[in-house]
Formats: C-alpha cells, sequence, structure tokens
C-alpha cells in the first residue's frame, strides 16, 4: 500500500468517525440546542467528506467502504437515553459537554492534520485529482476546529465556575 | 383638506401622492378621546412611539392631569406627521385600571403587595447571598427593547461593572439581533446605513421578509404615497404570506420557510451573471467577491426553483429588478431574521448592495431593520450581548477604554467570552447556575419558543425571579417580586428608531399609584448594593434621565453611535436627529459610509466577525489578514436545509408573526379597544387549496400541533403559500380563567407552545419561522368567521367572505393635510387590493395543478 493510501484510509475512518461522534453528541446534549443542532450540521459535512475521499480512492483503485468506523453505532442510542431527560436539570452534563467538545475538537484537528499530508503528498506525487478533494474539504474541518474551540472557549466559564 | 377616518377600517388613512426626489407632504393625524376637542387640550407634550421601531413623532395630549390623546408631529424626518393605528390608539393603555400600583412579594407561595423598601431589601439581600456564595454569574438579566436609553446604560453599567455579570441581554435577541449580526459582519460594527429618506429616492424597493404595512405601517404609506404619484417604484417582495406588500409588489416571491439563503445565492448569482456589478466599488471598498461568486456560481434560479418552491422565472424577474435599478433600498426583517440561516441571508442582502454599489447615495441603500421602538438603543447602550457604545469585547484596548469612561478596573468587566446571550442564560437558570433572574419589560412566559419549557424554568423554586413591568403579566405571575413600573409618558428619556433617529419622549402625566420609572429603580438598586467605582466612589453617578443623558454622550463620545452634539435642550420642540451627531456634524447624519466604509478597521471594528454557518469566533488576527484596511466584508454562505421539516405526522410547516393591531404579547394593545377589538383572540392562517383538501372551512376551531405542544384557534382560509400554516404570536393567557398558562377551562392559545428551541448560531436569534406542524378538526365553525382583521395580510381568500374589519365611530381619526380626496373618500384602495388578491389567488392554484 502506498502512502496516499494510508492517509486516505486513515481520513476516510477519521471523517465517518467524526460524523459518529458528532451525531453522538448531538443525541447526548439535547437540551443544548445550539449543540445538537449544529453538531447535526457538522456531521453532514464528515460524511460527505468521507463520501468524496471513498470516491477518489475508487478512482484510484482502492475500496475504502470496508474499513468501518471504530465507534459501534448500535451503543449510540443507550447513550443518548442516558444523558437526556432528567439530567438536563442538573450542572453534570455541563463537564460531560466540555468533555464532549474537547473529543470533537481533538477529532477534527487530527482529521485536519491527515487532509494537509494528503495535500502534500498529493502535490508530490502530482496528483491531479486530490487536490481539488482536500482544497475542497479541508477548510471545514478546520471550521469543525474553531467551533468546538469557540464553544469551549464561550460555555467554560460559567460551567467551571459553577459546579 | 381635514377629514375624518376610520383608521382600524382603513390603518394607512388616506393618500398624499408626491414624485421621485420630492418632500414627502405633510399629513397631521389626531385621535383625541370622545368628549374632548382640540380647544380642551392643556397641554400638548412632546413623545415618540413606543409600539414599534418606526419612530412616529407625536405629542401626547394632556387634560386634567391625564392623557387625552395624540397628534403627529408635523415637522418630524420620520412621520411628517402620520400616526400608524398603535401609536393613535395604544395610549389608551396606560390608565388600565389593572396596572401595578405597588410592588408585591411572593409570600407562602402568593404574590401580596407590600412597600418598596420591603421588595428591594429582598432583592438585595438576594443578590448579595449570590455574590458571596456563588460569585457575578449566578445572576442575569434580561431586558428589553422598550426602555429608554438613559435607562439601558444604567443597567448595563449596573450588570456589567457592579455585578460584574456577564449575563445581561434583551428581548432584543428575539427581534434585533440579527440585523445587529449582519451589519458586524459586512461592515464590522452595528448601525444602520439606510435613512427612512431613501423611500423617496429609490427607484427600486425589495422587501425581504419584511410586512412593513403591518410593521411600520407609517412608512408603509410612504411607500403607497411614492406608489400614487409620478415615476413610482417598483417593489420586490419576499414574503410568504399575501401581505398587503405582496400584493402591491411588481415582483412577489413566496419561498418555502427556511429556504431564503438559496433565494438570495440565485438572485446574486443573477446579478454576477449578467454582469450588473458596479466592479470599481467592489475594488475599492470590499473584500471577499471573488469567494462569493465561486460561491454562487452553481446557484442557478432553476437550482433555487427546486428548493424554495418559486418558478424560476419569478427569481429572474426580481433580479432584474434588482440589477437594472438605478437606486436600490433594501429593507429586511424578521423574515430573514427569525428564519433559519439567518444572519448568512441578512448578509446576503448586504452582499447585493455591495456588489451593485448600492450604499450610502439617496435611495442607495439598506435598511437592516428593527422590532421594537428602542431597541437600537439596547444594542448600542450595551445591554444586549454587546459592549456600550458599539465597543468590540475581543479587543483589549476597547474594553480599556470602557473601564476609564466607568472608572472601573478592566477586570471588572467581563470580557473572556462573549455577554451570555438570552437563550443561554434560559439554559444556565435551567441548568441551575443563574439562580436570580431580573426579568424588565418583556414577558419570556409568552414570547419564547417552547413555552412549557419556559414556564417549567420560571417555575423552579432554586430560580428568584423578578418582574418589573406596567402589569401583571404571564411571567409576573411566576415571579417572587414584582416591581410596577412607569412607562412611556409618565416618564422622560430618550429613544433611537430604526434608522438612527434619536427623539426625546417627556413626561405628561403621574404614573399610578407607586409605580416608577425604571431609571429610577435601577438607580434605586445601585444605591442600595453600594456599587463603586474603583476610587471608592459611588459607580454610578447620574441621578436622573438628562445626567444619565450627559454620561452616555461621554460613553458614546467617538464611537459610531456617537451622540455628544445632541442635548435635550436640542431634541425638543423640533424633529429628531440621526446619529452619529457630533460637534462637527450638529444636524446629524443621515447615511452611513457615503465615502468609506467606516467602522470596519481591525482597530475599530465592534466585532472580528463569526462563520456563518457555526457561528464559530474569529479573532483579531484572523479578521487583521482578511481585512486589513477596514473595507466592507462580502461574505459567502452555502445553503443548509432547516432543522425541522414536514413529515408524514407533521406535513405542515409552521410561522409565526405579528398583526398590525397588536404588539407583542398585547400587554398593551388589548388593553386599547379599538385594537383589541380588531383582533381579539388567536386565529390559525391556512391556503384554500390545503383548507379544500382537508375538508376545513373558515371558522372551525381548529388544533395545530408540533414535536413541543398545540395550540387552537379558529381558521382563516387565505392565500398563503399552500403547505404553510401561520399563527400569529400576541396571544397569551393573563386575560383567561387560567392566567399564566393552559390549565383546566383554558385551551392553549400561545403559538410559542409549539415553536422549537432552535437559533441562528451567529446572531442567537430564535428560529420562530421553522417549524412542522400538524393540523387538525376540533369542531365546526358552523357559519362563525376567525377572529382575524380582514385589512392584512390576513384577509381571507375570498373578498367578502367574511365581515370586514371596521372601528367604526370610536376609532375614527382627523387628517390633515394635502391629502387626495378621492382615494381618502372612497374604498378604492381595498377594491384595488381584493382585485389583486383574487388575481394572485388564480395564479395560485393553476401553480397547484402544474
Amino acid at each position: 500500500m502506498n502512502g496516499i493510501a494510508l492517509v486516505l484510509r486513515a481520513l476516510h475512518h477519521g471523517e465517518n468517525r467524526l460524523a459518529e461522534q458528532l451525531t453522538a453528541v448531538a443525541g447526548r446534549h439535547r437540551a443544548e440546542h445550539e449543540v445538537h443542532h449544529v453538531a447535526l450540521d457538522l456531521a453532514g459535512w464528515s460524511r460527505e467528506h468521507a463520501q468524496r475521499l471513498a470516491d477518489a480512492a475508487r478512482r484510484q483503485g482502492l475500496d475504502l467502504d470496508d474499513a468501518p468506523g471504530e465507534l459501534s453505532s448500535g451503543m449510540l442510542p443507550a447513550l443518548q437515553e442516558k444523558a437526556t431527560g432528567a439530567a438536563d436539570r442538573r450542572p453534570e452534563p455541563g463537564l460531560l459537554l466540555l468533555r464532549d467538545l474537547r473529543e470533537l475538537h481533538l477529532g477534527a484537528t487530527e482529521n485536519s492534520l491527515h487532509w494537509e499530508m494528503l495535500a502534500q503528498a498529493a502535490q508530490a506525487a502530482r496528483d491531479d485529482e486530490l487536490p481539488a478533494v482536500v482544497s475542497a474539504c479541508h477548510p471545514r474541518t478546520l471550521r469543525q476546529m474553531r467551533w468546538t474551540n469557540t464553544l469551549v472557549k464561550n460555555l467554560s466559564p460559567q460551567i467551571l465556575t459553577s459546579l | 383638506m381635514d377629514a375624518s377616518v376610520d383608521r382600524i377600517a382603513r390603518p394607512w388613512g388616506s393618500r398624499t401622492p408626491y414624485g421621485r426626489h420630492e418632500p414627502w407632504p405633510v399629513r397631521v393625524d389626531t385621535y383625541l378621546e370622545e368628549g374632548v376637542e382640540p380647544g380642551s387640550v392643556q397641554r400638548w407634550v412632546q413623545a415618540a412611539s413606543i409600539l414599534h421601531s418606526d419612530g412616529d413623532a407625536m405629542d401626547i395630549a394632556v387634560v386634567d392631569g391625564r392623557m387625552a390623546g395624540v397628534r403627529g408631529r408635523a415637522d418630524d424626518r420620520v412621520n411628517h406627521g402620520r400616526l400608524g393605528p398603535k401609536d393613535l390608539f395604544g395610549w389608551q393603555a396606560n390608565a388600565s385600571p389593572d396596572r401595578l400600583t405597588r410592588p408585591l412579594v411572593r409570600r407562602d407561595g402568593h404574590l401580596t403587595g407590600c412597600d418598596w423598601a420591603t421588595a428591594m431589601d429582598r432583592i438585595v439581600a438576594r443578590s448579595r447571598e449570590l455574590l458571596e456564595k456563588r460569585g457575578p454569574g449566578a445572576i442575569g438579566f434580561y431586558t428589553t427593547g422598550q426602555l429608554f436609553l438613559e435607562e439601558y446604560y444604567t443597567l448595563a453599567l449596573l450588570a456589567r461593572a457592579g455585578i460584574g455579570t456577564p449575563h445581561l441581554d434583551g428581548n432584543t435577541r428575539l427581534c434585533t439581533a440579527t440585523a445587529s449580526e449582519a451589519l458586524k459582519e459586512s461592515f464590522g460594527c452595528d448601525g444602520q446605513p439606510g435613512s427612512y429618506d431613501d423611500l423617496d429616492h429609490a427607484d427600486a424597493i425589495a422587501l425581504f421578509g419584511h410586512n412593513i404595512a403591518e410593521t411600520q405601517p407609517v412608512q408603509w404609506m410612504r411607500v403607497l404615497d411614492r406608489l400614487g404619484g409620478p415615476d413610482p417604484p417598483r417593489l420586490v417582495c419576499v414574503d410568504p404570506r399575501p401581505t398587503r406588500v405582496a400584493r402591491t409588489a411588481a415582483v412577489h416571491l413566496a419561498p418555502r420557510l427556511g429556504t431564503n439563503v438559496a433565494l438570495l445565492n440565485a438572485l446574486l448569482h443573477e446579478i454576477i451573471r449578467t454582469d450588473r456589478v458596479d466592479h470599481a466599488y467592489i475594488a475599492a471598498h470590499t473584500v471577499g467577491y471573488e469567494e462569493l461568486v465561486s460561491r454562487v456560481k452553481e446557484c442557478t434560479p432553476e437550482w433555487a426553483a427546486a428548493i424554495c418552491d418559486v418558478p424560476a422565472a419569478r427569481i429572474g424577474e426580481a433580479a432584474e429588478v434588482l440589477g437594472t435599478a438605478d437606486r436600490l433600498l433594501s429593507t429586511v426583517l424578521q423574515g430573514v431574521y427569525q428564519s433559519h440561516q439567518a444572519t448568512a441571508a441578512a448578509v446576503q442582502v448586504n452582499n447585493l448592495h455591495l456588489i451593485r454599489g448600492m450604499l450610502g447615495r439617496p435611495g442607495a441603500g439598506v435598511l437592516q431593520m428593527n422590532g421594537q421602538p428602542t431597541a437600537q438603543n439596547t444594542r448600542e447602550c450595551g445591554a444586549d450581548g454587546n459592549l456600550p457604545g458599539f465597543r468590540n469585547w475581543q479587543n483589549d484596548s476597547h474594553v480599556a477604554d470602557l473601564a476609564r469612561v466607568w472608572n472601573v478596573d478592566p477586570r471588572t468587566i467581563p470580557h473572556y467570552a462573549p455577554p451570555t446571550h438570552a437563550m443561554q442564560m434560559f439554559r444556565y437558570a435551567e441548568q441551575g447556575s443563574i439562580r436570580m433572574l431580573w426579568i424588565n419589560g418583556t414577558n419570556p412566559a409568552v414570547s419564547l419558543p417552547d413555552l412549557s419549557r419556559v414556564r417549567s424554568i420560571l417555575s423552579q423554586d432554586r430560580l428568584f425571579v423578578i418582574v418589573q413591568d406596567l402589569f401583571l403579566t404571564e411571567t409576573a405571575q411566576l415571579a417572587d417580586v414584582v416591581l410596577p413600573a412607569a412607562t412611556w409618558g409618565e416618564k422622560t428619556g430618550t429613544f433611537t428608531n430604526a434608522d438612527r433617529t434619536v427623539h426625546l419622549s417627556d413626561k405628561a402625566v403621574e404614573p399610578p399609584g407607586e409605580a416608577k420609572p425604571d431609571l429610577d429603580i435601577f438607580l434605586d438598586y445601585a444605591a442600595r448594593m453600594d456599587f463603586r467605582d474603583k476610587d471608592g466612589g459611588p459607580l454610578v453617578t447620574w441621578h436622573d434621565p438628562e445626567s444619565a443623558f450627559e454620561a452616555w454622550k461621554r460613553c458614546s463620545a467617538g464611537r459610531p453611535c456617537d451622540y455628544t452634539g445632541l442635548t435635550y435642550d436640542r431634541l425638543r420642540g423640533r424633529s429628531g436627529i440621526q446619529w452619529p451627531c457630533t460637534e462637527q456634524t450638529p444636524e446629524g447624519t443621515e447615511r452611513l459610509y457615503t465615502d468609506t466604509i467606516d467602522w470596519a478597521h481591525p482597530d475599530v471594528c465592534e466585532s472580528y466577525g463569526k462563520d456563518l454557518v457555526t457561528g464559530a469566533a474569529d479573532d483579531a488576527v484572523e479578521y487583521r489578514s482578511l481585512n486589513p484596511d477596514g473595507k466592507a466584508m462580502i461574505k459567502a454562505a452555502s445553503y443548509l436545509p432547516p432543522h425541522e421539516t414536514p413529515d408524514a405526522a407533521y406535513p405542515f410547516q409552521l410561522t409565526t408573526g405579528r398583526t398590525l393591531y397588536h404588539f407583542h404579547t398585547r400587554t398593551k394593545t388589548a388593553r386599547a379597544p379599538q385594537l383589541n377589538a380588531a383582533a381579539p383572540e388567536v386565529w390559525v392562517e391556512v391556503s384554500a387549496a390545503d383548507a379544500a383538501a382537508l375538508g376545513l372551512d373558515e371558522g372551525d376551531l381548529v388544533e395545530v400541533t408540533t414535536p413541543r405542544g398545540a395550540l387552537r384557534g379558529r381558521l382563516r382560509t387565505t392565500g398563503i403559500r399552500p403547505g404553510l400554516l401561520f399563527v400569529p404570536f400576541h396571544y397569551g393567557y393573563w386575560d383567561t380563567e387560567a392566567g399564566h398558562g393552559p390549565g383546566d377551562g383554558t385551551p392553549a392559545r400561545a403559538a410559542n407552545e409549539t415553536t422549537i428551541t432552535d437559533w441562528d448560531p451567529v446572531s442567537k436569534q430564535p428560529l420562530f419561522k421553522t417549524a412542522a406542524a400538524a393540523l387538525r378538526l376540533v369542531e365546526r365553525g358552523n357559519g362563525r368567521s376567525a377572529p382575524a382583521p380582514t385589512t392584512t395580510a390576513s384577509a381571507p381568500f375570498r373578498a367578502g367572505a367574511v365581515p370586514s374589519t371596521t372601528g367604526g365611530t370610536s376609532a375614527l381619526a382627523g387628517q390633515a393635510g394635502d391629502t387626495d380626496g378621492e382615494e381618502g373618500e372612497g374604498n378604492k384602495e381595498d377594491e384595488d387590493g381584493r382585485e389583486d388578491r383574487e388575481d394572485r389567488g388564480k395564479g395560485q392554484v393553476e401553480g397547484d395543478s402544474e
């Protein structure tokens, strides 16, 4: 397997995983309405990224769709149920929210670094197609990072000083 | 000529036609209560309207120490003597017998009367306890768009530097937050670019989600007068309802809810494709054009037609009007601000003007409108999630400058994060980290989305709720302390309308009982809390409205909203004046951005901007690299589907909104007999096609259900877009048996029982115009009709199908001026409206069958 294929595989996995994480966070934090709605919008971006990567890889003779994400989606509904409902009225979900936002940020950062590697490798290999995929998708990954960073910045003061 | 006109039946009165570039003729409207003749009025006291954002200047008639009527001010630049129905009749609510006249505190579960010392002691004791045990983040203030400038500024100082809490916002979050945010995104700073006088000069007027006929009826009179004169403007209207504007427009687009960005991107696509672009303006004054070109490249009218459910040809016609205008005026309101992708869409209207170079000249301008009369002051005084004087919370030198004005340590003013927006404050209260919420001049138990949630938050034992209002509103009934406030006409202060016109509103009569001006309540609280500046002096250094105004002038100095050239004396006895007003510009400033984009430089801008999809904040470094020279920013946005769309269980889209005759939750307008009678109860609007498909008829009692809740009202069949329901948001419970919410014998009737908790991530404005709903019959109307006006967007689909809305002799108001007798006497205007309506109705039926 060449290096580009390695990165494509890792990034495809990472975008799928981030989409799942965003969807799970949206489900866990229904009472945090902005987080809930925007996370679902941004999960759509990651799903689209994964699709574009799979399409690009297929043209390079690589099938990415056989590489499943790590998070089992079967666990998600149970997690969601647990965190919504009665807990909406308690402060502890604030800590859970900060932890989830941190994980989303780290996931997006990992993807961002893989986009960077892919862009560099594609240029070095004089690939005609991949740079267009990167320039369409990587900016949105950076926006996912800025979103989680903004939320952590805005929510931390109240959550961490009211425990 | 002098005439009396039923201003309920004919809300816009008689026409005074005028030509392009001519001054709008004067028409002085007067209403005096029965038995009062002009000669018996003892004093006329200067004021301006408080029931919408237009800033109609008026005088209050005083007889024997009480209000007896109102008269428009002929020499004022805003209204040239005219008044709208709410201006004419709304003042009567001041004298309602159920005004609050003494403070109330909750004892053993019941609100009972007490003196001011008892009520204030209780508030101060709780404030001190929370500050000591939990810190300033436990205290929040939720204010309004209906106080006076002096009151907001005092509140901003005591909250931000006295308590030191980031939790201060206004209900302006519900009405004008997107206007403010869109201006910050495009121009780096808040500040209305255009002027109402642009209506005199424009050859095309585009209204985006702005039912001006009902929200600013006096400016609609101006548009009607232009349409009746030589060289009239062409109107483009984007609205899913058959408003008077829609029926009058050259092009009417009625898009599916939540698709404004798709529609606007297609309009921009057409303007760019046909190269009706001012390339010299773009090069001189903007950044970001290339990004817009690439973003809207694929957004053809055909693409948008599929998303918006509007014919592609109609989008092309609208683009033709916008693209060929020689002076284009655009206005934007809640159809954009309270809808999905609010800021992104409002910014695209700014982009339209930036790429066409339509700014800063007579007739070429943008009006990002406000809903409430004093919302502009909530914004500029920093009572709404901004810092005072449009200072940038992310810019340390701005915060230091504010700290200098207030003589406090900069660390006293929370600026580690943006000031908390209202929806987040209610979330913190729900979670228990905010433990005291001081609500003044607003009624969240009716006006916020998802009311069962809001009631449960306000009812928590652990949350100490203070309500400061005129009446025992639904929210006041849930409070721990209720403070009786004086209102317009009972106190002095200034306020600023949607086109930056500052008016003075003088005290005409005494407030009832022990009710006090909001300013006095805030000053009393600051004194009892003993707030100090960094040298140990009193934090609040003023004692009455005029000294507060003088203090505000010092805070505004050098900022865009500069008031330093204004005084109470200069505002008394003459027209209002538009800020910025300085020693150099004593007559004010008609238009912003006539030469350059003045407030976008990285060092002066109010905001470094946000991501239009995620709301993520940019920082100073990013802003400086994007816009080093402080130009206008063209920010592109992609369309995203709305978060809640119809499905099998909830097949309709649901939108909420206002009607001409009411304001907010009817606390005043329901107590004005003429206004209340014009729209006494909630109703539900549905299209004729949908009513026929469901076998429903005018007057049937129906239930509207969403995943949040349900409400009941009588059905009005109109020319609204098929698939869409409309419910007015004014109706709550204070005049029902249950009092503050639905209960035994009181079915739900508030629109917000059904609305979703979702807000624009950029402006944080709640989305009242995006929900999926089901509709079912509860009971046949058997010949009854819906209690909806016939004069407005609620007009029945078939003209004459229901009795016309009239006010009778009690609604006769005087009109003096050069009005057109022909149109003034007859019903020509109404007949015209009906013909248009029927034409449009036919068009829609044909459209459906295609």
